[in-house]
């Protein structure tokens, strides 16, 4: 079963009357439970492709089939797909409200759904990434990068997603709390069963978290590799 | 390469905060012409180190240290005056994002050219030929026309080429290397650190390159001394990493992800152990 499928999709910004395409073509099929990784240097496009597949931008065309529901260029998510995507950004800074404890920051989507529980969610997940649960009361600038990184992963696995979509979620970190990381994400795959698309402009860090990795150059796929 | 002359000797250094919570917590050191890699996590003080040797710490952290010598001149009781004599002719510093360092609003022929204005008093024609020349030196693409450019017309990689031509066109003897390469993407960070690395062998300088990142910085160095919770805890070759006896060391050393370590959990730091152990070298 694929959860995500890619159909000649091209993907454009538009600023103002002005559409600058920056990237063409791109067929992909990534399979359910895969680590599937974007690999290119800065500017290549792998970014862009992440921010359409979390529906972050509309202006795109071509045919693009996700978690078995067809998506139309032009349309904002809805539905069940806003809660089945997540992501998780690069920068664990600017990713969390400074002014919020971590407690409001993460329960404000889950009393939006209406879930009941929400403490008992909260402090499971703490526990599920490594984290004391009286960090819940804390502001996002009392934790170190990895600890907000991880932070910013329970936000998104709170939502129970199928599709977790990384981008560059270790770059901003140190190498020794990027091996945390990176052991803590492939734990989480294992146990939830979930899908993953991470993009990286490390290769090395690709090579060893994904199952099936595709290189950009300048907004096209220039090598595609299945690990086994 | 001549190690006789020490560019830096330090012993015992405490830099700590004015409620007396210390951040680096008496550290020695000494190197000479040589490449040094210092290495740890954020937080570890190797910032600070580094910029102590600059003179570049905010008023509101203080310094001491039984001997604090650079070039052989005891540079604690420095006034700023004479910082600014030293800093920029005798040592330099490379900052980490050439986005944030660089001035946006001068291009960059009148930023290679200021330490030249700044230290030395050089013919307008002579300066720009020195300009140029040293913009040729980090491998930028024709530096006539370069020196008219803007920062923000230039790539990541090019920009940190300019500040290394604005770090040594006074040629310093020291030079100080922040996290060169941490904004880099990955393809140009080896470009970027086999430059340095053969710029300062080219002129016999001492360098001390800061990194989180033991393994990359290893190739580019001759002895690494590596941090952790402002302690200097290990200080070896950079030829017997492999072979490193400290656990810390050893963490930082195998943690990088490759292709090899695929299916295998990457090594961690145990925090609590460490605690244990660095509290004991403490004591």
């Amino acid at each position: 079963m694929s959860v995500l499928e890619l159909k000649d999709v091209s993907i454009s910004h538009v600023q103002g009357l002005e559409k600058n395409t920056v990237v063409h073509d791109v067929n992909v099929s990534v399979k359910a439970g895969e680590c599937f990784g974007l690999v290119g240097p800065s500017g290549c496009g792998k970014s862009t492709l992440l921010w359409v597949l979390a529906g972050l931008n509309p202006h795109w065309s071509g045919g693009i089939q996700l978690l078995d529901q067809p998506l139309k260029p032009g349309k904002v998510f809805s539905g069940e797909l806003r809660r089945r995507v997540q992501m998780v950004f690069q920068d664990p800074y600017a990713s969390l409200h400074p002014k919020h404890r971590l407690r409001r920051a993460l329960s404000e989507p889950l009393k939006l759904l209406g879930y009941q529980d929400i403490d008992d969610r909260l402090s499971e997940g703490f526990k599920l990434v490594g984290l004391t649960e009286n960090m819940i009361d804390r502001y996002p600038h009392q934790l170190s990068g990895g600890q907000r990184q991880r932070v910013a992963i329970i936000r998104a696995l709170l939502l129970e997603p199928k599709l977790l979509l990384l981008d560059e979620p270790t770059s901003a970190l140190d190498m020794s709390v990027q091996a945390e990381i990176l052991n803590l994400l492939n734990e989480l795959k294992a146990k939830r069963d979930l899908t993953m698309i991470m993009v990286s402009h490390d290769p090395e860090v690709v090579d060893y978290m994904c199952d099936h990795a595709v290189t950009m150059k300048a907004g096209r796929i220039d090598k595609e590799t299945f690990y086994d | 390469m001549t190690n006789n002359s020490s560019l830096i000797q330090v012993e015992n250094l405490h830099i700590g905060l004015e409620d007396g919570t210390e951040l680096v917590k008496g550290i020695d050191f000494s190197m000479g012409r040589e490449r040094v890699a210092l290495v740890g996590e954020s937080g570890s003080g190797k910032s600070l180190t580094a910029r102590s040797l600059m003179g570049l710490l905010p008023a509101s952290l203080h310094v001491q240290a039984n001997r604090f010598e650079l070039l052989g001149e005891a540079v604690l009781a420095y006034s700023q005056r004479q910082w600014l004599q030293l800093r920029g002719k005798q040592v330099s510093m490379v900052l980490q994002d050439p986005k944030y360092a660089l001035n946006p609003s001068q291009n960059i022929g009148r930023q290679v050219e200021e330490p030249l204005v700044l230290h030395q008093s050089l013919a307008k024609k002579t300066r720009v030929e020195k300009v140029e020349h040293m913009l040729d030196a980090v491998g930028l693409p024709n530096p006539a026309k370069l020196r008219k450019l803007y920062p923000h017309q230039l790539s990541g990689g090019m920009g940190q080429r300019v500040m290394l031509a604005i770090a040594l066109i006074n040629d310093p003897q020291f030079l100080i290397a922040d996290e060169p390469t941490s904004a880099l993407d990955h393809a140009v960070r080896d470009q970027v650190l086999e430059l340095i690395a053969s710029l300062v062998e080219e002129r016999n300088m001492g360098l001390l390159l800061i990194s989180h990142d033991l393994q990359q910085v290893a190739d580019y160095s001759e002895r690494v001394l590596v941090m952790y919770q402002g302690q200097l805890i290990d200080q070896l070759p950079a030829s017997q990493l492999s072979n490193a006896t400290h656990p810390y060391t050893q963490t930082l050393w195998s943690c990088r992800p490759n292709i090899d370590k695929r299916g295998q959990a990457l090594p961690v730091l145990d925090r609590g152990a460490l605690a244990t152990l660095t509290e004991g070298a403490a004591k």
